[in-house]
């Protein structure tokens, strides 16, 4: 076996190669029972006919993916129709996902951009900064968040203060709030990779357009954007997705009113009154969207990687 | 102010939304333990500092259960952080130190399996597959879980610190007279040890801040401080929660704090 | 082939493949006793391959390499006593300076305190046994570099290889290195093999050189013979500054051939084994053995037009524009003693050549 790579130059070397199966069985094992094989058997539950008390009986039936995209009526007899209800509660998901993606772009970008141009030295402690939130159990982030917005808290009180309103305004339970809450979530999500991508950015080119004649927003517009915008794409994607599944900050923030589907699944394995091939359909519809998602996203990683290169 | 020197790089507005962002990341956690240190019985008011509320955490009324809890989110996370951590420390020598293989790819992908799932999709699945194979769930449920979704998060700094040691050492070594277990646990693990602890430090958070997974796989009578947590938020927001949530933040601060400071000490320099 | 028990290596049909890539094509290599071994040749030419392949971190594809007459091609590194000084010196850095030397002693299963006081032994022979508690990142390079010196000497190997340990230093102290590791090499009696990319460190330091390129042994001799008499065009081309004229070769008599340029011109040289009658090679002619004079001092003096002169310190580099239209290096030391005159540009010369200096080149 000559697999060994060039001696120098390749990111990995074949030290300990004889051992490599052994060294990873442990994580195969761990993975492959407790995630992979999970995945699977919700699939296989996603098709299986629903038990009343919780639970399935095992008998194969499209039934769960029936009733989350068709409407046939009450005793399930009449033509089918579009069933709008879950189709909206997704729409709605991504909708609230989107809004707080943009919200992130809008304060993330500068932020990041900003964070890439200090001098080498405090780099790292702003970008530290910007992380520790991250870290900090989500719930209490969502409470605190919670806390903030409720009408008689801090928010309220400095808006009742500095005279914009006059009387406090609702916030919670309301789409803003789940809104301002996904956005707080993951924020940092969005920063760290486009700070990554300006890290690299050679403001030489900056210089280069500045030089022809452009303006610094054309320079921003026409160099500087298309050269990070692979950092931007990755920001965006790992602030949407954990958004469109999230469940804390709907189920906290945003009432029953705002139901998300992650508020959706869980319900239907909450008690008896759950129904759990429904559910396993629905987290199928979301992880299959999540896949594609990030598929797309790995394909044009590739490409602009193979372009920079 | 000097005058303003033409900067290709700066852009106006720039540093205050930057400064904005800090506010909004910060904010929260800080007036909630503003807060936590009111002596007031309600969270509208503010009565003065005190210290009541931590001690109705350790004392008052729901003190046992916080206490249950505690104990039972404390143990979980040190065993799943370091199995994971063990786990994830074999998988990355196997990366990175054992050359190009078909079924490296794969593995990457079932080590990242846990990023890449939504968390309610994970705790969904997670729940259908103890209930399939007829588990009870319990506390034995919520750990074997935990280890498997902290892996990646252990994985993910221990690799990038193998990646930064060339490994003209474990060579060297080898070259005198070591053997490749030799190398490995003189050489290739002290090296590693600050990408080690990082990555135990992560994966504890994480173990310790989650609440989905754990809510779908906890079963009943068994609670961790954030399903606790979550309990009592459902009935309102009491103070003895802004007490014990400004504990767990300042836990997780201190901790990533530590991680990064360990992970920034090069002793390969 | 005959082999002798008295080498050190044997490096016998060596083949080294990557997948469809061929690193090293089958070489074949003695190396005595006792002798200063440089493998040199430009980045990628296999040098390094070698040299890993002869410490036991690549694994030879065909062929066999001997180490004093036993195989050792499937031996693990570990388990053969040839010891590396490593580019970058690869000195552990958790480990001090005293820890690194004895840890190769130790893991020869010495004990630790006798592991010790053999490193310490090895720091006094590099000078360094004041740094013995510090760790390496406290050293400065050169220091470094005795380190690794002392760390791969200390289990007493039967042959040391050295991977280019001389690049990251500054030209004085490489310098000075040079002469140390000369010096070393004689005093501890240890077999070197030194690899580099560095001609003229290749040529003050060794006893023979293997001239490498694209995986095949170019030209293996003693340094000075390299020089003067390089077999090829590679070679002559690589090691020093050279001038290049394309010959035909007219007869061959006594040992020596008559050649003539594209223009007609004639030349005279030694014949070398391999080129025959009627042969287009080429002749290189290096440019501190010609001079020039403002008329031929034979019929061999070439005609030509200087174009520049340019000042490189010790020497005079003197271009001259060949008649047969090719430019020409020629070299005068920089001293009043050697009574040469310098020529201005446009001066017409002719550029003559010292017997012997004419060296016929296969392609």
């Amino acid at each position: 076996m000559a697999a060994g790579a060039a001696s120098g130059g390749s990111a990995t070397t074949d030290t300990y190669k004889e051992a490599r199966n052994w060294l990873l069985l442990p994580s195969w094992l761990v993975l492959g029972i407790f995630v992979l094989m999970p995945v699977l058997m919700m699939l296989v539950y996603s098709f299986l006919t629903k038990e009343f008390r919780g639970g399935v009986i095992w008998e194969f039936s499209t039934d769960a993916y029936d009733q989350f995209f068709f409407d046939r009526g009450l005793f399930g007899d009449e033509p089918p129709k579009i069933e709008w209800t879950y189709i909206t509660i997704f729409w709605r998901s991504i909708w609230q996902a989107g809004a707080a993606t943009l919200l992130s772009l809008l304060i993330g970008f500068p932020t990041a951009y900003f964070i890439a141009t200090r001098p080498e030295k405090t780099r790292a402690i702003w970008v530290f900064l910007i992380t520790i939130p991250y870290w900090v159990n989500l719930l209490i982030r969502t409470v605190s968040m919670k806390f903030m917005l409720r009408d008689n808290g801090p928010v309220n009180d400095f808006l009742l203060g500095i005279g914009i309103i006059n009387d406090p305004i609702t916030i919670v339970n309301t789409n803003f709030a789940v809104q301002l809450g996904l956005f707080y979530s993951y924020l940092p999500f969005m920063v760290l990779p486009i700070y990554a991508s300006v890290e690299r950015y050679n403001f030489n080119l900056s210089e280069a357009a500045a030089d022809l004649y452009a303006s610094k927003m054309t320079t921003l517009r026409r160099i500087l954007l298309p050269a990070v915008k692979p950092g931007v794409v990755a920001g965006c994607i790992l602030v949407f997705v954990p958004s469109l599944g999230s469940f804390l900050a709907p189920d906290l923030l945003g009432g029953a009113k705002n139901f998300m589907i992650g508020s959706l699944i869980e319900e239907q394995f909450k008690g008896n009154a759950g129904n759990w091939p429904f559910g396993a359909a629905a987290s199928m519809v979301l992880l299959s969207m999540v896949l594609i998602i990030l598929m797309i996203f790995a394909r044009q990683q590739a490409k602009a990687g193979k372009e920079a290169s | 102010m000097a005058r303003a020197k033409y900067d290709i790089k700066s852009f106006p507005g720039f540093f205050p939304i930057t400064v904005l962002c800090l506010i909004i990341l910060y904010a929260p956690l800080l007036v909630v333990t503003i807060y936590s240190l009111n002596d007031s019985n309600s969270i509208t008011n503010w009565e003065g500092v005190s210290l009541r509320w931590y001690a109705d955490v350790f004392t008052g009324p729901e003190s046992a259960k916080f206490k249950v809890a505690a104990w039972n989110s404390f143990t979980i996370a040190i065993i799943a952080a370091t199995v994971a951590t063990s786990i994830a420390t074999l998988a990355a020598t196997a990366m990175v130190r054992g050359g190009k293989f078909r079924l490296r790819t794969v593995s990457f992908g079932l080590i990242s399996l846990p990023l890449m799932v939504p968390e309610i999709v994970l705790a969904v699945a997670t729940l259908i597959f103890f209930n399939s194979i007829g588990f009870t769930r319990g506390y034995m449920t919520i750990l074997v879980a935990h280890i498997a979704f902290c892996i990646p998060f252990a994985y993910l700094p221990i690799s990038a610190r193998m990646q930064g040691i060339e490994d003209s050492f474990e060579q060297a070594a080898q070259d005198l007279y070591a053997t490749k277990r030799q190398a490995f646990t003189k050489i290739l693990l002290p090296l590693m040890a600050p990408g080690i602890v990082s990555g135990f430090l992560l994966a504890f958070i994480v173990s310790l801040d989650d609440f989905i997974i754990t809510n779908f796989v906890k079963g009943a009578g068994v609670e961790t401080l954030p399903t606790a947590i979550f309990g009592s938020v459902k009935q309102g927001i009491k103070p003895n929660i802004m007490a014990i949530s400004t504990m767990l933040l300042g836990l997780s601060i201190v901790l990533v704090t530590l991680s990064y400071l360990i992970s920034k000490s090069d002793n390969t320099k | 082939m005959k082999q002798e028990l008295t080498n050190a290596i044997d490096v016998q049909n060596a083949v080294k493949r990557y997948g469809d890539f061929t690193a090293l094509k089958k070489i074949s290599l003695s190396i005595k006793d006792n002798e200063f071994f440089t493998l040199l040749g430009p980045s990628g030419c296999g040098k390094t391959t070698l040299l890993r392949m002869i410490a036991g971190f690549e694994d030879v594809t065909e062929g066999d390499i001997l180490l004093y007459g036993e195989p050792i091609a499937d031996l693990p590194p570990n388990k053969r006593p040839i010891n590396t000084v490593f580019q970058n010196y690869a000195l552990f850095p958790h480990m001090t300076i005293l820890e690194n030397v004895a840890f190769g002693v130790e893991m020869r299963g010495a004990s630790k305190s006798d592991a010790q006081t053999r490193a310490g032994k090895m720091l006094e022979l590099v000078q360094l046994s004041q740094f013995s508690a510090r760790k390496p990142s406290q050293l400065s390079g050169g220091q470094q570099q005795r380190v690794a010196l002392a760390r791969a000497l200390a289990p007493q190997p039967k042959l040391l290889l050295l991977d280019e340990p001389l690049s990251a230093l500054d030209l004085k102290l490489r310098k000075a290195m040079q002469i140390e590791l000369k010096h070393l090499q004689r005093e501890t009696g240890i077999t070197f093999i030194f690899v580099t990319h560095d001609q003229e460190e290749a040529l003050t330091m060794s006893d023979r050189i293997a001239v490498m390129s694209a995986g095949e042994l170019q030209q293996l001799g003693e340094a000075r013979d390299i020089y003067e008499r390089p077999r090829n065009m590679f070679v002559a081309d690589f090691i020093g500054e050279t001038n290049l004229l394309e010959v035909s070769v007219d007869a061959i008599a006594d040992g020596r051939a008559t050649c003539h340029l594209g223009g007609g011109h004639e030349l005279t040289c030694n014949a070398v084994d391999g080129i025959g009658v009627g042969a287009k090679v080429h002749m290189s002619l290096r440019p501190e053995r010609l001079f020039i004079s403002d008329r031929p001092t034979d019929a061999e003096g070439l005609k030509g037009t200087v174009r520049e002169n340019i000042f490189v310190g010790t020497d005079i580099s003197t271009i001259v524009d060949l008649a047969e239209g090719l430019d020409f290096i020629v070299r005068t030391s920089n001293s009043d003693r050697g009574n040469r005159r310098i020529f201005e540009p446009g001066n017409e010369v002719f550029v003559n050549m010292e017997h012997g200096a004419a060296r016929l080149l296969v392609d």
